[in-house]
């Protein structure tokens, strides 16, 4: 299983680095501002987005196999 | 008013719903067809790691932290995406060593250790049973504040109530119930518990709606959305802090310490850990989990900002507890039905985490505290009872109600004390000790027994010092003074800043010390000294675990002499005797023995024998159980290491020698499908070509034979003369045709015909065939009749082929008929887009096993024996063959003594059509 789905671990692998970096500073250190993005606040939106993506990419990389035989 | 029977009838009539679906999941577990068995259900279940710490707490933290609760999820969200390296390989190892828990885990990498076992459940317990106790405050907490409706009184200020009144202690006892009839039905762990895993998925799915519900609530109902609500507490400057960070070091570290003890929790768990492994059904729905887990995560965190900000607006004073908003403000705000369904939201998060909680820890206590406890005991003489499975449960059964009970009193000691409100995150950091040692155990097969020994325990002690003894000093429940001064009044061990390490938050600060010294104690100690031969076979198993066909290679690990007639007895006392003999029955037959006595007690039988047991008591007592039967002749060292060489050599070149297998497989397969459509192709040459040759031979034969006569006898007369020359005419013309249509044929076979497409109405080519044969119909007195609709769809198609299908079925149905009564139908209609043509008569008909035959070529109808052939054999499947060109299709139906109806049907001119033409 590992061998076949090595390139989908692999994918997700690099999904995590991502979210890794991108839930750390200084990411984090760059939207923690106290302006607000369509009233809401840039930090609250930044990670909320940020998260929603993640979970799309992850739900991408799985689903996506899914189809080739 | 919401009165407290209406509470109490709810909360029962909730817990009898669990019942209910547990009863329904085990049910259909039995008839195998199990409800659980789809990765959403899986799912949904892993989100037992939302306890109400996050129901009600997340919303308490974020009242004071901001969005400081987030990384509790997602660090989850992070390890899931490396799930298929981590959680796979778990669950892999799990199953095919049948492992119960994670004691077993650990105890089982590091050579079946009943040292380790039993140190992970003692960590297990300290850590967990708190955590089931806050659980219980919680529910308590609800439902007391739901009592006061419409008042809001903090629990805090009103009245304790006697144990016995105490309705949190009725829900241990019926929790101790549901655990003990859906957690211990069989004695076997690795069987799944299919009907608890339903609750759960249940209660996560209840837990989600109605805090989706509550959030929507809060802002929608109570505000006008996430700008009104974050516009409102931007103009309060406390709430404004909360909605960024500090910019310093330390918030940023404790942030990324969450977000790792998170990653480390969600494995590690005990629960977490139960139903993501032990009660995986197929390793497969690990994958959609993946993502499904993470996306439960962020909508259930959706609204914990709106909420903590909306309750801090609403009650800015103080006088309620951040930790009481979910359930607060809809009781402010009169919404009794809502808060109610809040409160069942927050029953089910308690309940399901202390179910699974309890099953999980159960199993540990049974399987790596007590039984090695017992199993040593020289005064008991365990081992001349007949069937211990008994006692097995029972251990069980009493250690569920064990913990809870003590969760129980825990939580009645504590109450309010900071021991208990902080224990979420003291409980993740002491299951995050298990890390170094599982996770470098999985991957790293250097690790030993000694180092995993070494690292908990080191691990452990530092928590127990940096975050679990301060917790208490803050409860008051030890001297203040060992807060600020450390144990013997030395500064440089001052639990929370330990060495003077300060500008951590406590849990960054003691999850710093505890893993540095853990991980610290494992490298160290491993590295310092090889582990024995038990501990490198069974880190060989366990790193390799995607490598080796197991059973092959743990049993090379194993050499000595067994008695079938020992193992038997030894398995049935822990499992019952008929349920251990239908098991070694199974093995028998799987290794084509035909019965017990047949079976050879070899290493594979050992090693079996081992798994099964594992299954009941855990590993580390297994192997002390089949140990004590078996004659084991030592492996040295040296001989393991062989044997691992070996191994790893052969793996390589058997790698290599799999990959040009599997090339040379596919080659070859592609060159026998060759061959095999060939010999295909040359068999039906064959038969055509010995069927043409049988039908020319025929009419040939006749020929001859007529010629002959007229040769060899001058003087026949000249009315025999006629007839034979007649014969010998109508023979030929036969040969002419049947040549005609075998060239015919295979001219269409090899797409060679030069189609004439046109659009063509379908009446005129019947009428023009009907006219062609009327002299046909006039001989043998037969009456045509032609039903034709006024108006038709033009079909696109060879109009001479046409004719000459519809010729070949009316000179077919006028040769069967019999003369003078017979008739022929022709019918036109038209269905959708296609036409369709019948041409019924009222002949002998076909029988049914002919049907098909008559389509093949040189068949023909009747039987060829007795009845004379009368047409080529070669009409009706080269009518089909043009059918068909033409996308229509060709069929007959007819019952003997009643006729025959031939029809076919061809698709009406579109533009679609002339397209795909």
């Amino acid at each position: 299983m590992i061998a076949r789905g090595s390139l989908t671990a692999q994918r997700l692998a690099g999904v995590f680095l991502l979210g890794w970096a991108l839930f750390n500073y200084p990411f984090l250190y760059l939207f923690n501002r106290a302006e607000t993005v369509a009233g809401i606040p840039m930090l609250y939106a930044y990670v909320f987005a940020v998260w929603a993506a993640l979970i799309g990419m992850m739900a991408w990389v799985i689903e996506r196999r899914r189809d080739k035989p | 008013m919401l009165q407290g029977w209406v509470i109490v009838v709810c909360s029962i009539a909730y817990l009898g719903v669990l019942f209910a679906i547990a009863w329904v999941g085990d049910k259909r577990a039995d008839q195998g067809r199990s409800i659980i068995a789809n990765p959403y259900i899986y799912a949904l279940s892993l989100a037992v790691y939302c306890t109400t710490w996050t129901y009600y707490g997340s919303v308490g933290r974020a009242a004071s932290t901001g969005i400081g609760f987030l990384p509790i999820y997602i660090g989850p969200t992070l390890i899931a995406a490396l799930w298929l390296f981590v959680m796979l390989k778990i669950i892999r190892i799990t199953k095919t060593h049948r492992i119960t828990s994670i004691a077993d885990f650990i105890a089982s990498r590091y050579g079946k250790s009943q040292l380790l076992g039993g140190l992970v459940t003692v960590v297990a317990v300290v850590g967990v049973v708190p955590y089931i106790s806050l659980q219980l405050k919680a529910v308590s907490n609800s439902f007391t504040i739901l009592l006061h409706y419409p008042d809001i009184v903090m629990p805090a200020h009103s009245a304790a109530v006697p144990v016995l009144q105490d309705n949190t202690l009725y829900i241990a006892l019926i929790l101790a119930t549901f655990t003990i009839l859906f957690g211990t039905r069989h004695l076997d762990a690795t069987e799944r518990h299919e009907g608890m895993v339903a609750a759960i998925a249940f209660e996560s799915l209840v837990k989600l709606v109605a805090f989706v519900a509550v959030g929507a609530f809060v802002t929608f109902g109570i505000y006008d959305g996430f700008g009104d609500i974050f516009e409102r507490a931007a103009r309060v400057p406390r709430l404004a802090a909360l909605m960024t960070f500090e910019n310093d070091a330390a918030h940023y570290g404790s942030w990324t310490s969450l977000t790792l003890l998170a990653m480390l929790s969600v494995t590690l768990l005990p629960r977490q850990f139960q139903i993501g492994v032990v009660e995986n059904v197929n390793e497969n729905h690990l994958r959609k989990a993946i993502w499904l887990f993470p996306l439960y995560l962020i909508v259930i965190n959706l609204f914990v900002l709106p909420i903590a900000l909306g309750g801090l607006l609403r009650f800015p004073d103080g006088g309620v507890d951040a930790d009481t908003f979910v359930l607060t403000l809809p009781m402010a705000h009169r919404n009794e039905l809502l808060a109610l369904f809040v409160y069942i939201g927050g029953l089910s998060a308690g309940t399901g985490m202390i179910i699974v909680e309890t099953i999980a820890l159960s199993t540990m206590v049974c399987n790596d505290l007590v039984m090695p406890g017992l199993l040593r005991q020289r005064w008991w003489p365990l081992h001349r009872e007949r069937d211990l499975s008994g006692l097995l449960l029972g251990i069980r059964r009493g250690a569920i109600v064990a913990i809870l009970l003590l969760g129980y009193t825990y939580f009645r000691a504590a109450g309010e004390a900071y021991a208990l409100v902080g224990i979420g995150l003291i409980s993740f950091a002491a299951v995050a000790q298990f890390a170094p040692a599982l996770i470098g155990g999985m991957f790293w097969k250097g690790g030993t027994r000694r180092g995993a020994v070494a690292g908990i325990v080191a691990g452990f002690a530092v928590w127990l010092y940096t975050l679990l003894l301060p917790s208490f000093a803050k409860s008051g429940w030890l001297p203040a003074a060992f807060l600020h001064s450390g144990v013997f009044g030395i500064e440089l061990l001052e639990p929370q800043r330990l060495f003077g390490l300060s500008g951590m938050d406590e849990t960054t600060h003691s999850l710093f010390w505890s893993l540095a010294a853990n991980i610290g104690a494992y490298l160290w100690v491993s590295l310092a000294r090889r582990g024995d031969v038990v501990e490198t076979s069974q880190a060989t198993l366990f790193v390799d675990v995607f490598r080796h066909t197991q059973a092959q290679v743990s049993t090379q690990f194993w050499r000595g002499s067994a008695q079938v007639g020992d193992l038997l007895p030894l398995i049935g006392r822990f499992l019952g005797p008929a349920r251990a003999r239908a098991a070694f029955e199974r093995y028998a037959r799987a290794h084509g023995a035909d019965s017990l006595d047949d079976l050879h007690a070899d290493a594979d039988l050992v090693h079996f024998a081992e798994s099964l047991l594992a299954g009941a008591i855990g590993a580390a007592s297994a192997r002390v159980m089949v140990s004590s039967v078996v004659k084991e002749e030592p492996l040295g060292m040296d001989e393991v290491m062989n044997i691992l060489d070996e191994a790893s050599q052969v793996r390589a070149y058997s790698r290599q020698v799999e990959q040009k297998s599997r090339e040379l497989e596919i080659a070859s397969r592609d060159l026998r499908e060759a061959n095999e459509r060939m010999r295909e192709l040359d068999r039906l040459k064959d038969d055509f070509v010995s069927s043409v040759t049988h039908e020319l031979r025929t009419p040939l034969t006749s020929i001859r034979a007529f010629s002959e006569i007229l040769l060899e006898d001058p003087r026949t007369e000249l009315a025999e003369r006629k007839r034979f020359l007649g014969i010998i005419s109508a023979e030929s013309q036969r040969l002419t045709r049947l040549v005609n249509q075998v060239l015919d044929m295979a001219k269409i076979e090899s797409g060679k015909v030069d189609w004439q497409n046109t659009e063509i109405d379908l009446r005129v080519v019947i009428e023009q065939s009907a006219a062609a044969t009327q002299a046909l119909f006039r001989d043998r007195k037969v009456a045509l009749s032609l039903e034709l609709p006024d108006e038709v769809p033009l079909v696109c198609a060879d109009r001479d082929r046409l004719i000459q299908v519809m010729l070949n079925l009316l000179s077919n149905a006028v040769k069967f008929v019999e003369p003078a009564t017979g008739w022929v139908r022709v019918r036109l209609s038209g269905a959708g887009d296609m036409l369709r043509v019948d041409v019924e008569d009222n002949g002998p008909g076909i029988r049914a096993e002919d049907q098909a035959r008559v389509f093949e070529k040189f068949r023909q109808g009747g039987d060829a024996l007795t009845s004379k052939p009368q047409g080529t054999g070669l009409g009706l499947p080269i009518s089909r063959q043009i059918v068909e060109h033409f996308g229509g299709r060709m069929w007959v139906e007819s019952e003997p003594g009643r006729g025959a109806t031939f029809s076919f049907t061809l698709p009406v001119c579109g533009p679609a059509r002339a397209g795909a033409q």
